[in-house]
């Protein structure tokens, strides 16, 4: 049992440690280890596709987790004040929407988003007064809407439990001593909630930063960090994506450790 | 002209769904008194105080606070402030900033120094000088009562609503904040409505007392007037500790009734409501109307079961052949050594006027209790 245990930790894991331990490999070999050096690391920086890609990603996954947390949040907060089954039938749906594999939300988001350009772009041309309307395309804003609209549920989530939990009494008390509903808010149940609005901001962006699947379908002509490593491994795995990986995993283990403080911490200090 | 009283109930009805949990109520809380809303769990106490504060509207009727009806005003407008039962501090404020919370919704604005000197007079007027910087969570049971009182306090409402608010506390510290609150009303004058279940903690505080039971009050009045008078069996049964012993009418002679008892013996007992021949009736009998002696004289005769010494006085669980288990309760003398022992006969008296006799409805509203005839627990 025990020895099974190790086996499964060691599949799990030793990959991910040899990734680790090869992006300060010396020399120019994935599979063989000649000496400790951080060259990849600068190579892997001064690649202007590369930073170039990591910008998009961090760009995108800020956009989709601000809209994430602020639309999840507002979505949670509706939801407090509508019947049982109507509450039944949004947690069941948000349930899927994040069981849903990502390879089905990113046809689906692509389908629906290349047939809402049909249908938008025509009337945009026809309304524009010059000759060159904008046109809507997969992009960026493609992205953002995916990955936004994902994280939105994981928000929902999150922020609804803190909600479900938070005492009534500390608003009927806040309501008692004159406060108005919009003080109520602002004084009292936006800060009991703030860790769980924060713990779900860091996991959407951390969801949108590591993400490959739904990107790929939607992402058009941009590249985002997972999509030049996928790029790059057809032209063999150097250490430098190695690297890359690194920092990469680095970010989102410090982020959903941040995150889980977040969801943590009892007492969120005004 | 009689002063507006503070709070007045006008026929007020609250329902939720089917479930009707206040029926057709009137009520008028005199100013500056300290008035006790008593009844078992689900009789629409905390139903009422809710509609006072504004949480709940009623479904019929009107709440009115110093005369003004208060129909569509909500928690935040009203002239009140409640004093929560598990207290209800924002967890994330210090105890000077949850005190001040009220004070910082006045508008026109308070300057902060008038914000913090009131701040500091409520603490003091808790006993909690000097502790404005403690988290919440630092503070005892007792202190985070206090924190509460004057939380609601400092904002100097017209009432003061109290659900349950000694509940949480242990007997010790209850004792003393049941006196504290006693001086703080005094002291301030306005009027406190004290929601609670415990009939011993609404006798001893408060300057009136409304019994109520499904839905509906029963009876209102001092403390004394609900102990020696209640206004029926509920209200016998539910405040204080008694007897109730069930007969038959035999007799009517003058105020008082004669009642035969099951074992045949005839006692005569006072009426609240007219009776007539041969109708069911329970009769209420305080233990410490009670008094015991040898064999020889006596209304009753019994045997003692158990003894419960309790220092000042002595409570005694009485087996009599035919009526069942009595409860009475007998002064003790230092030096006096009266004790009955179990297993001893004694003979039973009580004063003449201490019988009061009820119809024996079944809509008398009395929790159905197992043993009607007496309780031992203390």
């Amino acid at each position: 049992m025990r020895a099974f245990v190790v086996a499964v930790f060691a599949f799990l894991y030793l990959p991910i440690a040899l990734v680790v331990l090869f992006s300060f490999n010396a020399g120019h070999h994935a599979s063989e280890f000649t000496g400790f050096s951080v060259q990849w690391y600068g190579k892997a920086l001064s690649n202007p596709f590369l930073v170039e890609a990591l910008k998009n990603s961090l760009f995108i996954a800020t956009t989709s987790a601000l809209l994430a947390a602020f639309c999840g949040t507002a979505a949670a907060l509706g939801l407090q004040r509508v019947g049982a089954r109507t509450r039944a039938l949004f947690d069941a749906l948000l349930g899927a929407a994040i069981v849903v594999p990502g390879v089905v939300i990113g046809i689906s988001t692509l389908v629906a988003l290349v047939q809402l350009f049909a249908v938008v772009n025509p009337f945009l041309a026809e309304l524009w007064p010059t000759d060159q309307p904008p046109k809507l395309s997969l992009g960026y804003g493609s992205i953002i809407a995916a990955h936004g609209l994902f994280s939105m549920a994981l928000v929902t989530m999150i922020v609804g439990t803190r909600l479900s939990s938070l005492d009534r009494n500390l608003v009927e008390a806040s309501s008692d001593l004159y406060a108005t509903p919009l003080t109520t808010f602002r004084s009292i149940v936006l800060p009991q909630i703030m860790p769980a609005v924060i713990a779900g901001f860091l996991l959407a962006f951390t969801f949108s930063f590591d993400d490959f699947i739904v990107a790929f379908f939607v992402a058009g002509a941009q590249t985002t960090l997972p999509i030049y490593v996928f790029a790059s491994i057809r032209r063999g795995v150097t250490p430098e994506i190695n690297a890359i990986a690194t920092i990469v995993l680095c970010a989102s283990v410090v982020l959903v450790l941040l995150a889980q403080w977040q969801l943590g911490r009892r007492k969120p200090s005004p | 002209m009689t002063a507006v009283p503070d709070i007045e109930f006008r026929a007020v009805t609250k329902r939720y769904g089917a479930v009707t949990a206040v029926s057709g109520i009137d009520l008028a809380i005199p100013p500056s008194a300290f008035v006790a809303l008593l009844g078992p769990s689900g009789c629409g106490k905390t139903t009422c105080l809710r509609m006072i504060g504004g949480f709940e509207q009623p479904s019929e009727g009107q709440v009115l606070i110093r005369g003004r009806d208060m129909a569509g005003t909500p928690p935040y407008r009203r002239p009140v402030n409640m004093v929560f039962q598990q207290y209800a501090l924002f967890p994330h404020l210090d105890v000077e900033e949850n005190i001040s919370y009220g004070l910082r919704q006045a508008r026109p604005r308070l300057s902060s120094r008038q914000i913090s000197q009131r701040a500091g007079e409520a603490l003091s007027m808790v006993q909690l000088a000097g502790y404005g910087r403690r988290k919440i969570h630092e503070l005892s049971g007792g202190q985070q009562q206090r924190v509460a009182l004057a939380r609601a306090l400092v904002n100097k409402p017209a009432v003061l609503l109290l659900d349950e608010p000694l509940a949480a506390l242990d007997k010790k510290l209850r004792t003393d904040m049941q006196i504290e609150l006693q001086n703080l009303q005094r002291e301030i004058g306005i009027t406190f409505v004290l929601v609670t279940h415990d009939q011993e903690e609404a006798l001893s505080m408060s300057d009136f007392v409304c019994v109520m039971n499904g839905g509906r009050v029963v009876q209102l009045g001092q403390p004394s007037e609900i102990y020696d008078e209640p206004a029926n069996l509920f209200v016998a049964d539910f405040v204080g500790k008694t007897n109730l012993l069930s007969g038959k009418v035999a007799g009517l002679s003058g105020g008082l009734v004669d009642v035969a008892l099951a074992d045949g013996t005839v006692i005569a007992a006072r009426k609240r409501v007219p009776l007539s021949r041969g109708e069911a009736v329970s009769v209420s009998l305080r233990p410490e109307s009670l008094s015991l002696s040898a064999p020889g004289g006596g209304s009753l005769k019994g045997i003692v079961r158990n003894r419960i010494f309790l220092g000042s006085t002595a409570e005694y669980a009485i087996e009599v052949q035919g009526i069942g288990s009595l409860l009475a309760k007998a002064d003790h003398v230092i030096g006096q050594g009266n004790l009955f022992k179990p297993g001893e006969p004694v003979a039973i008296g009580f004063a003449a006027g201490a019988p009061l006799a009820f119809p024996h409805t079944k809509n008398n509203g009395t929790n159905q209790r197992e043993d009607q005839n007496a309780e031992i627990v203390s």
